[in-house]
């Protein structure tokens, strides 16, 4: 009984301490944002990193879900009649809750995960403490510009994503469905409120966000070698991924009661 | 003997010519239950060399942490350059850290850049040096330690012994007074460790810059204490057996589970009658 209750104070103490230890991150963080010294060049090299080097897989993912949603929907509303509606189904999903989610778990996958390990392996081979012995914060010139790109790539994404989607809809809802484009285009705008687009583009600012906090924190926690890192890659795609669907859900109600006022 | 604070006349003005470039007075330093570091004192004058010895995870390293401020102590006091880092915010140690060089272990280079960036990171990212002094800085620091042709190339093209006078000539760069090396030598060859020995005399003699070595390789810590570098009217460099006066400049801690067991000169360590001293010798 004694080694349960020590076991479950241990853990608890760590959980604290990695909620406690990824807060103050995500202060520093944004206390880096606004003072000196900013390394813009940095910024500049992630916005590419994970903006443009994601793009292949964004838009891969974005085109399929999106047809496939036309494939699957499709079926189902023929049951009703109401295949020309297929744009209005296919654009509500994928601009509030495909679009943003699955982009985010892209990344999460891509750059979540090569966030830690590149961290963490700067960690293991004492580059970090190599950096802060030559006067540099690791936090203003590894944590800021990949938060930061993060932050304003993430909703760029997700609108490629939401475009190409619509895009890969059209292309099975004209090829296999036989809905007209004049049908299909019609319906995608009409099933949109401005309310759902606001939604589809402030959610991937908070998700590019942890994703990006998630790796950084994971990755500069990093310990144990080679093995340290693998596991932190791991943890760093997990944490990012459930967080990604948790923050999502918490969002998607704060946003629904604040546009909706539901 | 153990000094603290009040031996020195503290607070005085460190930044002084004869005041101590670094002083430890009483530092503790624990993880969890284990115990780092126990009552550790001692001081580094100007221009002098200290030379920390002890077996692994006796808490050399951690000493040289603790001056940079990568780890703080849970009790005593931290002066460096005349600045108290143990209380220090991470910004204000930046300031601190500027004076300073640190040759790690391992090297730490970042292995994403070439040895001309690393080198030059520090110019580049941390100053507002024009980038074509910043060069011309690299180029001299590379050939000072004789790896000029290999500018462009990436750390892990470089044998370990190149790494490590990489590592040298980046902490160098930005012209630090304090430079201080984790186990410069650690798993080199011997013809190796003599080259980054004689780089470490050269940098202490021409340089003028206050060393501060942790090693257990006992040959290249007697290497540095007793040879000194010089230039000969010729401008020509040559590393030869050094005076009484220099070798007095050389002081040895031995650290032993995290206490200071021994301080004193080449001389007096060699002459140590202490069991752990002269196994430690042997």
């Amino acid at each position: 009984m004694n080694d349960l209750r020590k076991w479950a104070t241990e853990t608890a103490k760590s959980g604290l301490l990695e909620v406690q230890e990824y807060v103050r991150l995500c202060i520093a963080a944004a206390q880096g944002v606004v003072s000196r010294p900013f390394y813009f060049h940095d910024l500049v090299e992630q916005i590419d990193v994970i903006g443009l080097g994601s793009l292949t897989v964004v838009l891969l993912t974005g085109f399929f879900t999106g047809a496939v949603l036309a494939l699957q929907s499709g079926m189902t509303l023929d049951q009703f009649g109401a295949r020309p509606f297929v744009g209005r189904l296919i654009s509500a999903s994928m601009i509030k809750e495909l679009g943003p989610v699955l982009t985010a778990l892209m990344l999460a996958g891509r750059v979540g995960s090569g966030i830690a390990a590149e961290l963490g392996s700067m960690v293991v081979t004492e580059q970090i403490s190599a950096l802060r012995a030559l006067g540099t914060d690791p936090i203003r010139k590894l944590v800021v510009p990949r938060v930061l790109a993060g932050f304003i790539m993430c909703p760029i994404l997700t609108v490629v994503a939401d475009t190409v989607g619509m895009l890969g809809g059209w292309i099975i809802a004209v090829t296999q469905l036989r809905v007209s484009s004049g049908v299909y285009w019609t319906s995608v705008t009409e099933g949109l409120y401005l309310q759902d687009v606001w939604m589809g583009i402030i959610k991937p600012f908070f998700l590019g966000f942890v994703i990006v906090t998630i790796g950084c924190h994971v990755g500069l926690r990093t310990s144990g070698g080679t093995q340290g890192v693998g596991r932190a890659t791991t943890n760093a795609v997990v944490a990012a991924s459930v967080t990604v669907l948790v923050v999502d859900f918490f969002v998607t109600r704060l946003l629904l009661a604040m546009l909706f006022g539901a | 003997m153990r000094k603290s604070l009040a031996d020195f006349g503290l607070p005085v003005e460190l930044a002084e010519a004869h005041a101590p470039v670094v002083l430890f007075d009483k530092v503790n330093l624990a993880f969890d239950d284990r115990v780092i570091l126990r009552d550790v004192t001692f001081d580094v004058r100007q221009g002098h060399t200290k030379i920390f010895l002890g077996a692994s995870g006796a808490g050399k390293s951690t000493i040289l942490k603790l001056m940079l401020g990568l780890l703080k102590p849970d009790s005593g006091t931290i002066w460096v350059l005349g600045h108290r880092v143990d209380d220090m915010t991470e910004d204000q140690l930046m300031g601190v850290r500027h004076h300073m060089g640190m040759v790690f272990q391992e090297g730490a280079l970042f292995d994403s850049f070439t040895v001309g960036e690393n080198v030059g990171y520090k110019l580049y990212e941390e100053t507002e040096m024009p980038l074509s002094d910043v060069r011309a800085r690299v180029d001299e620091v590379l050939g000072f330690v004789g790896l000029s042709e290999h500018l462009d190339k990436l750390p892990s093209t470089l044998s370990g012994g190149q790494r490590r006078r990489v590592a040298i000539a980046r902490a160098l760069a930005a012209k630090p007074t304090l430079l201080l090396y984790d186990e410069p030598t650690t798993g080199l060859d011997p013809m190796t460790c003599l080259s980054v020995d004689t780089e470490i005399v050269k940098l202490r003699d021409l340089e003028r810059v206050t060393s501060i070595l942790v090693t257990h390789q006992l040959r290249d810590a007697f290497f540095i204490a007793t040879h000194e570098a010089r230039r000969s009217s010729g401008g020509a460099v040559e590393v030869v057996e050094a005076a009484q006066e220099k070798i007095e400049q050389a002081d040895f801690v031995m650290i032993r589970e995290g206490r200071v067991a021994f301080e004193g000169s080449a001389a007096e360590l060699r002459h140590s009658t202490d069991p752990y001293l002269q196994t430690f010798l042997s």
